[in-house]
């Protein structure tokens, strides 16, 4: 009796419920069908912006597939995939503040992007690849063993500490550029640019799509290891073995966007906290919507990159850059609020 | 039964538990109590295999915890430590769910979802099942992760602190449900407790440590004893009688 009554109090006593994920098992629920849609016009409206005239020109049709249609493609794979880093992040350090921008990943794919160029002449794109994605685990592992090491569950502490390892690194290749005169490499692959895609510089990107099979397979791993490592051991996931997956599948996103595009900041940030705010953080019911939305994000930016300055262009890093930091104080502010009336 | 050989663990020079020696039977609950550092933490997580003991063996239900596989292990025992600080935006039924993942390896069957809805209607969370935990009070989600790990459907049942930042009201509770879960689901309950009263009040054995050692094991009728407790927290305590048995004073 006692008891009963105590459980009313506490029901009583919270906010209403606001109703979202009440059943979170099924996927193409109304609001994901409209979402697609709508990936989809913003999809179209890529393809026919842009300055050459498709219609009028002879070679319209040819310069269609050749560069829209790639950049179109592009935009939703890269959209995709630093959505989806994003989130492996989160669950991996919960924390909600991480993502390859702001631990340094971005500058670690970086790095090696710069190692390749100072040991092979004119490396090939599968050779930037292997270096990005190899330098983006090294440093990424390291992080995430400091991380542990440490113990630094402050979330405001980790993407300083992470901001901090980054201008090191960061640092480092700027040295290294100017020592050997490579300013244009660092250059071209700081500002990162949807603008030189076309046929035969972007099909790598579909390595995505592997990728986010594999996240799909692990998705419930992943989620449990977002509860902590105790917790996943108690249920049995080899937690060293899924932190050494979760980085591989980090980092081979981070190093194939950083070769074939550049650096994309903040898009990690933004698409999983929003998606987190309204759908809270099951990896396997979300990632259908994360995707989407990375998508979304990305290519909207890059329309808007396209239009803002016609008849050129402007990097989308920029209008990504401009939009995520909003979006990060608005986190920030966010996260102190609630703190205070817990 | 839970039993621990020549258990040891150091850490530094300062910390020394062990060797331990003990055989916890089943069933029943089981409170580890002891002052500030006597090693009871230590010892439940060396027996939920979540530390490495430096020597000696720990076998429950006749598996070797430090060999065994993680998922066979996850079947037969489980641990839940004192509260996360980091919140999962997760529903409690997403989390209670993830108690079946050792069977289920996250593809959750019609007779999954019965088991889940059976544990949260146990700890009175039916209302609550579709709130995202960071909605919730602490003393809330305090029983969503008790009733998690026991969806796990383990014979054996860890627990660091279940009482920590609980009230006494909901402190009560949470000893009422764990009670129930013992007598009427069958589960051999270990915890760590360090109010004294709720342990003599709801366990059927008490183990007290200090400095690293086993001190006493016994029923509780054997451990509610002025001396006894008197030498082990350091501190003049008295029994007396009340309403529901020996209470200590101090």
């Amino acid at each position: 009796m006692l008891m009963r009554s105590l459980n009313e109090v506490e029901i009583r006593s919270q906010p209403p419920f606001s109703g979202q994920s009440a059943n979170p098992q099924k996927i193409f629920t109304v609001p994901f069908v409209l979402a697609i849609f709508a990936v989809m016009a913003l999809g179209v409206i890529s393809l026919f912006t842009g300055v050459y005239d498709i219609w009028g020109q002879a070679d319209g049709r040819d310069m269609f597939f050749i560069t829209r249609v790639p950049r179109t493609i592009a935009l939703m794979l890269t959209g995709a995939a630093m959505a989806m880093t994003g989130l492996i992040m989160h669950l991996v350090t919960q924390n909600k503040m991480v993502e390859p921008t702001t631990i340094g990943t971005t500058e670690w794919a970086g790095l090696g992007l710069l190692a390749v160029y100072l040991l092979v002449p004119g490396p090939s794109l599968v050779l930037r690849m292997t270096g990005a994605i190899v330098f983006s685990f090294v440093g990424t592992m390291i992080f995430f063993l400091f991380l542990r090491r440490v113990r630094l569950r402050s979330s405001l502490i980790v993407p300083i500490m992470g901001l901090m390892l980054g201008a090191v690194i960061s640092a480092l290749s700027t040295f290294v550029t100017l020592y050997f005169n490579m300013s244009q490499v660092i250059e071209n692959w700081f500002i990162g640019s949807f603008a030189p895609v076309q046929i035969g510089r972007y099909e790598y990107l579909w390595i995505i799509v592997i990728v986010t099979v594999i996240l799909f397979l692990y998705a419930n791993r992943l989620t449990i290891a977002g509860l902590g490592e105790e917790v996943a051991t108690t249920l049995g996931v080899n937690y060293n073995r899924l932190i050494v997956l979760a980085n591989a599948l980090i980092a081979v996103c981070v190093g194939i966007v950083a070769a074939v595009i550049g650096n994309i900041p903040f898009l990690g940030l933004i698409v999983p906290n929003i998606i987190s705010m309204v759908r809270g953080d099951d990896l396997r019911s979300n990632l259908p919507w994360v995707c989407l939305t990375g998508m979304g994000t990305i290519t909207l930016c890059d329309i808007i990159a396209r239009v803002v300055i016609m008849p050129f262009e402007v990097p989308v890093s920029l209008i990504l850059g401009t939009v995520g930091a909003v979006v990060f104080i608005l986190i920030l502010l966010r996260q102190r609020r609630s703190r205070r009336l817990r | 039964m839970i039993t621990l050989r020549s258990v040891r663990k150091s850490y530094g020079d300062e910390v020394r538990i062990g060797p331990l020696n003990i055989e916890i039977p089943k069933a029943g609950i089981t409170s580890l109590i002891g002052p500030n550092g006597a090693g009871k933490s230590t010892t439940l997580l060396m027996i939920g295999r979540l530390l490495n003991m430096d020597e000696g063996q720990i076998r429950v239900a006749n598996m070797d915890v430090a060999r065994s596989r993680s998922n066979d292990i996850a079947k037969i025992l489980t641990i839940l430590r004192q509260e996360n600080h980091f919140i999962t935006r997760l529903t409690v039924r997403q989390l209670v769910g993830f108690g079946r993942f050792p069977y289920s390896r996250g593809r959750l069957t019609k007779e999954d979802e019965a088991i889940i809805s059976k544990y949260i209607g146990f700890f009175e969370l039916t209302d609550l099942e579709h709130r995202f935990l960071d909605e919730l009070s602490g003393g809330q989600r305090q029983r969503a992760y008790v009733a998690m790990v026991l969806c796990q459907e383990t014979e054996y049942v860890l627990l660091d602190e279940p009482l920590n930042n609980l009230d006494i009201a909901r402190s009560v509770q949470m000893m009422e449900h764990l009670r129930r879960a013992a007598n009427e689901l069958g589960r051999t309950i270990l915890m760590v407790l360090h109010d004294i009263n709720f342990a003599a009040r709801y366990s059927d054995r008490i183990c007290a440590m200090k400095n690293g050692q086993i001190a006493a094991f016994g029923t509780v009728e054997d451990i509610m004893k002025p001396d006894l407790l008197s030498d082990i927290f350091e501190t003049k305590i008295e029994i007396i009688k009340g309403p529901y048995g020996k209470i200590a004073v101090y």
